[in-house]
This record gives structure tokens, sequence and C-alpha cells, in this order.
């Protein structure tokens, strides 16, 4: 396998009643060895259960109705959606790594830092020792940059604060090295001045670890500090994705382009704020056509009737819109 | 923490001298004495005015009432109207009865109410799960003395079956003790079991939703430290004070399991006392009760130190 993970035909569904809803739809994503890859939309379109389902963590009744995923792992190619519980629980955490979008609550607030540091990696490596596991510990906290290592590993989550608690999370994350970190909006239940310190974090420990990173966020800032390459969801689709100087560059969707606009930027001429009218059609009242249609301000005829299909505009740069290809989705 | 033990139980104080006045006035203001109990059907004014005498129901009520609470400091709460023995033994004695039968209901209520609540939280929505919500409701709607006089017909009539008649001590005679104290443990149990049960499933229901429950998994937890270390103890606490203020109750509540299975414990000491006015033993009685209620809720709230680190005391 070329890919570290490769996604095909992604679909997940949820009920709802006795009504099966569809919340994804066939998404396809090649993540490569070393990269960083961003994942960007706006709540709901469907960007953090696709990370949930590579770990096969989708909380009940959400499930993957179709598709494959398959993972380069160390020791050979996985299908990660036909492993068995404990193969998964043995790819969790050693093989693929994730962190949540709030440090306050993804830390059992009942125990010390250590002992949840020890957890993951004695879930991994049961034969190690008390001291070896202190030690790797207070390794990993002095690569996060916590100061007071020792100190903090006696600590309980509530004595200490987000930004500190996210280190610890990926402090967590990687104490097994391993090989994809998926990250579910790391930074934004966290204050600015620390997002750039999580993130310039990120950067380096990925430089130093030969780990891949998915990176899940709806701020376009993130995307441009963090990745290389970069997908765009919406309402359950990729609607653009590229390479993360031709998507800010060449940006081809119109998905996109109001995205881009509506992000503030300091230095640029006062103007009110851009917002792109309406709210994301959440699953199952998505319509036939493009589902960006009815949002769009350069919507045609043609669109409300038939799906784009995703084709390509430029070298590695994929858009879904008719603007840019007349082929529609079968 | 020792600071804060020892100002709870200079709490207490205040509490035990409001129970007993009201227990004092709640006793003059309910029609009959003790004095009629005793002569029956044969007093005369003489035999009447010798008998206040003896008990000291000649003097003014405040007299009366400060002559008992000078005692009662001392360790001595006054001897029986009607039997002359003195209480304060006589509690402890029918305390020992009372705290195996509610210990006993509880662990019953623990073994079961804890595993299916933890069942039925994992099995939302399943066959399972309705199923125990049914019987949790049930335990919970049934009345004791209800399904207690229901069990003893059935037993009786179906199989020819009674409990033993007369109560022999746990030391005694361990099986028969067990054969008389079971099946009321049972019944108090199965009332307890309904609500820990619910109160479980929520707990871990809430508990289960949460990020950290997630984060643990992302970790490659084995589903068992999942449940039980992470979810389980998080969701303790509610438990925890649900099954303390159940403890506590459960003092006073086996007046009824205890006259139906007549067991001599302190339920029934305190009932027998009410109904011969007879005010040492109930006041003993009582005040007992409401010292042992204020210390279980101690230990709850000293146990919760030891589940969450998040509480502490100054």
């Amino acid at each position: 396998m070329d890919n570290l993970l490769e996604i095909r035909n992604l679909k997940i569904t949820t009920l709802r009643g006795k009504n099966t809803v569809r919340l994804l739809d066939r998404v396809d994503l090649n993540i490569r060895k070393k990269c960083s890859f961003g994942i960007v939309g706006e709540s709901g379109c469907g960007k953090s259960i696709t990370a949930n389902a590579i770990l096969g963590l989708l909380p009940y009744p959400l499930q993957v109705s179709e598709g494959s995923i398959r993972y380069d792992s160390k020791d050979g190619e996985k299908e990660l959606l036909k492993l068995s519980k404990k193969e998964m629980r043995s790819v969790r955490g050693q093989e693929i790594s994730m962190i949540f979008q709030e440090p306050m609550t993804s830390l059992d607030p009942i125990f010390n830092v250590e002992m949840q540091m020890n957890e993951a990696l004695s879930f991994h490596h049961p034969r190690m020792s008390k001291g070896e596991m202190r030690d790797r510990a207070l390794e990993m906290l002095r690569r996060v940059n916590i100061p007071r290592p020792e100190q903090t590993l006696s600590s309980y989550p509530h004595q200490l604060s987000g930004g500190q608690l996210q280190r610890i999370m990926i402090a967590i994350a990687l104490i097994n090295d391993p090989r994809l970190l998926l990250a579910d909006e790391p930074t934004t239940a966290l204050d600015v001045t620390i997002q750039a310190q999580i993130l310039k974090l990120m950067n380096d420990l990925k430089e130093q670890n030969d780990t891949s990173i998915i990176m899940i966020t709806h701020d376009l800032g993130v995307i441009a500090e963090t990745c290389e390459e970069v997908a765009v969801f919406y309402a359950g689709q990729i609607v653009e994705q590229a390479n993360v100087v031709d998507l800010f560059t060449q940006t081809a969707h119109p998905y996109t382009q109001g995205l881009l606009q509506a992000v503030t930027s300091l230095g640029s001429e006062t103007r009110k704020l851009y917002t792109i009218p309406g709210i994301v059609p959440p699953g199952g009242q998505w319509n036939q056509g493009c589902r960006f249609a009815d949002r769009c301000s350069r919507c045609m005829e043609k669109c409300r009737g038939q799906m784009p299909a995703l084709t390509e505009v430029a070298p590695g740069h994929v858009c879904r819109c008719f603007l840019h290809s007349e082929e529609a989705e079968a | 923490m020792r600071d804060y033990i020892i100002r709870r139980l200079l709490g207490l104080i205040p509490i035990l001298i409001g129970i007993s006045v009201a227990i004092f006035v709640i006793m003059q203001l309910i029609p009959g004495d003790v004095v009629s109990g005793i002569l029956g059907i044969e007093q005369t004014p003489e035999l009447r005015e010798m008998w206040e005498r003896k008990l000291g129901l000649d003097k003014p009520l405040v007299e009366q009432y400060f002559n008992w609470i000078g005692k009662a400091v001392t360790g001595d709460f006054g001897e029986s109207f009607r039997t002359g023995a003195p209480v304060f033994p006589e509690i402890i004695s029918r305390f020992k009865i009372s705290a195996e039968l509610a210990i006993l209901g509880c662990i019953i209520a623990w073994i079961i109410a804890l595993p299916l609540g933890i069942i039925s939280a994992l099995k939302r929505n399943s066959v399972i799960d309705r199923i125990v919500r049914v019987v949790a409701l049930m335990g919970v709607s049934i009345p004791n003395f209800a399904s207690a006089t229901l069990i003893i017909l059935f037993l009786a009539k179906g199989f020819n079956y009674h409990t033993p008649v007369k109560y022999v001590g746990l030391l005694e005679n361990f099986g028969t003790n067990m054969e008389i104290m079971l099946l009321p443990a049972f019944i108090l149990g199965s009332v307890m079991a309904g609500s820990v049960m619910r109160m479980t499933r929520s707990s871990m229901l809430e508990v289960l939703r949460q990020d950290y429950i997630k984060a643990v998994r992302a970790k490659g937890a084995p589903e068992k430290v999942t449940i039980f270390r992470h979810a389980f103890k998080n969701s303790s606490i509610p438990i925890v004070t649900l099954i303390g203020m159940q403890i506590g109750s459960l003092m006073g509540g086996t007046v009824v399991i205890e006259q139906i299975f007549s067991i001599p414990g302190l339920g029934q000491l305190t009932l027998t006392g009410i109904t011969q006015r007879d005010f040492p033993v109930v006041q003993g009685c009582v005040l007992f009760i409401a010292f042992v209620y204020v210390i279980v809720n101690l230990l709850v709230d000293i146990l919760y130190t030891y589940i969450d680190p998040r509480i502490t005391y100054t």
C-alpha cells in the first residue's frame, strides 16, 4: 500500500425512529504517510464521524453501512471495518490515536494523570514495569512542554488548565508512537494564544515522530497552519479536495470560497463580516441535486436537478461543482 | 478532614435535642397515657396517683423533660415504664437484630440491582433492558407489606412452609437465623433494589455519554476496564448517596417487616413503646435511630472523598 490509510466509498447512517438516515455519503480519502491531512467543514457535515468511524468509535445508533477503510499497519495491511473487537483494541492507542475537542472532559475526573498515562501503556504493553511506565510518562510530558512533569503526574484533571490538559491528551495519544493521529477539533475549546501553542506543538511532534495527522476542524486558519492537503466536507460529502496552497489560491467550489470570505483577518479594511446564508441541511433532508444549491450565490437550473460529480479541475485538485465540469454523479 | 468530622458530630447535638423535644411534645399530645394502660379497668384515683408519683409523671412537664434529658446526657436513658428494665441495653440488643436485617437486605439489593443496572445501561432499549426496567418499577411500586403478606401466604398455602416463629440469634444458630431473616431481608432488598437499579442505570447512561469514556476506548481499553474502572466508578456517587439514605431510613423502615415476620428488632420495640405510651422507650429508640441516620450519612460523605478527588472537606 502506498498510502497509510485509504477510505473508499464510506457511508455512515443513523436511525431516526424507524428510519435510516444517511449522514456520510460515499467518501473517499487517501492519507499519505507522514502527511498532515485536514478535513474542514461546518458542524454536522460528517467530519467528526469520519474520524470516529476509523477507530470504530461511532456512538449508537450510528453505523458504517458501506465502504472500506484500509490501513497499512506495522504488521501488514488491515481492513479496519472488518477487525474483531480485540484486533481493533490493539490498533486504538497504539497504531492510531485520537485527541478530542474538549480537553476538560476528555480525561477521567477521578483518576490522576499518572494513572491515565500508565493505562495507555499497559493496554498495549502489559508487562511493562511501574518504573518504566513512569519514565515514559515523564518523557512524554517533557516533550509536550509541561512544566514540572513530576508534579503534573500526581495531579487530577480539575487541577489543570485546558491547555495543559490538551498537552497531556497529546502526550497520551503519542505515548505508544502511533503512525496516525486523529485530531478532532483539538484547539476549538482553547484560548487563541493556547491554540497557536498547541498547533505548533503538534507540528513539531509530527516532524519528530513521522506521524501522520488527520486534522478535523471548522477553522481554515488551523488548516493553513498545519496541513498539507485538505478536504472540504459539506452535508456528508467531499465538495473539494486539494493541496493546501491550491485550495487557498485556486479555490474552485463556491462553498470553499464562502468559507474563505467568512474568515476575518486583521489589517483588511473594515467591512461587514461575510456569512454564507442558511444552514447546512441535516442528514435526511438533502435534496437530490447539489446539496449546496440552496445557499449558493451561483446556483444554476441544473444544480437543483442533478448532483455534480467530484471531478479533477487541476492535477490533484478535485471539486464537485457544475461550474467546473458538466459531469453529474451517476 | 478531622475538623470536618468533629464539626459534623457536634452538629448532631442540636439535632438530637430538637428531636427529643419533638418526641416529648408529641407523646403528651396523643390521647391515652401509660398509667391507664398499666392499670387497665382496675384503676382507682389512689392507684393512679401512686403510679404517677412512682413514674415521675406528677411533676410539671418541663421538669419531667429536664429530668429525663439530665440523665440522658450521662448515658442513662431511664427505664421502661412498663417493664422497669433499663432502656439502653434493650435498644442495643434490638438494634443488632434490625441491623442484621438491614445489612442482609442491602446486600441482597446490591447483588440484584448493581449488575442489572449496569447491563440495562449497556444494552439500552434491548429486551433485557425492558424486562429489567419493568421488574424494577414493580419492585419500587409494590409496598413491602403487600409483597411480604403475599409471599407468606404463597409459601404457607403452596408449600405448607412458614419461617420459624421464635427468633434465634445469629450466633446461637446460624442456619435457623438465616431461615428467619433471609425472606424478610429479601423483601426489604427487593424494594431497595428497584430504586438502586434505576439509579445505576441512569447514572451509567449519563457517564457512558461522557467524552472521557470515548477517550479511554480510544486508548485501546478492554471493555471491562472501560465499564468498571471508569464508567461504574464515575457513576457510583449518586448510587452511594441513594444507598446511604436507604440504609438510614431502613433503621426505622424495618418496622412493618419486623411486625409481619415477628422479628424482635428496633422497629418492633419502637412500635410497642408507642402503643403503650412508654415514653422512655420511644424517646430512646427514636434518638438512637436519628443518631444512626446521621452517622451513616457522615460515613457516606466521607466515602465520597475516596471516590471523587474533586470532593474535599475543610
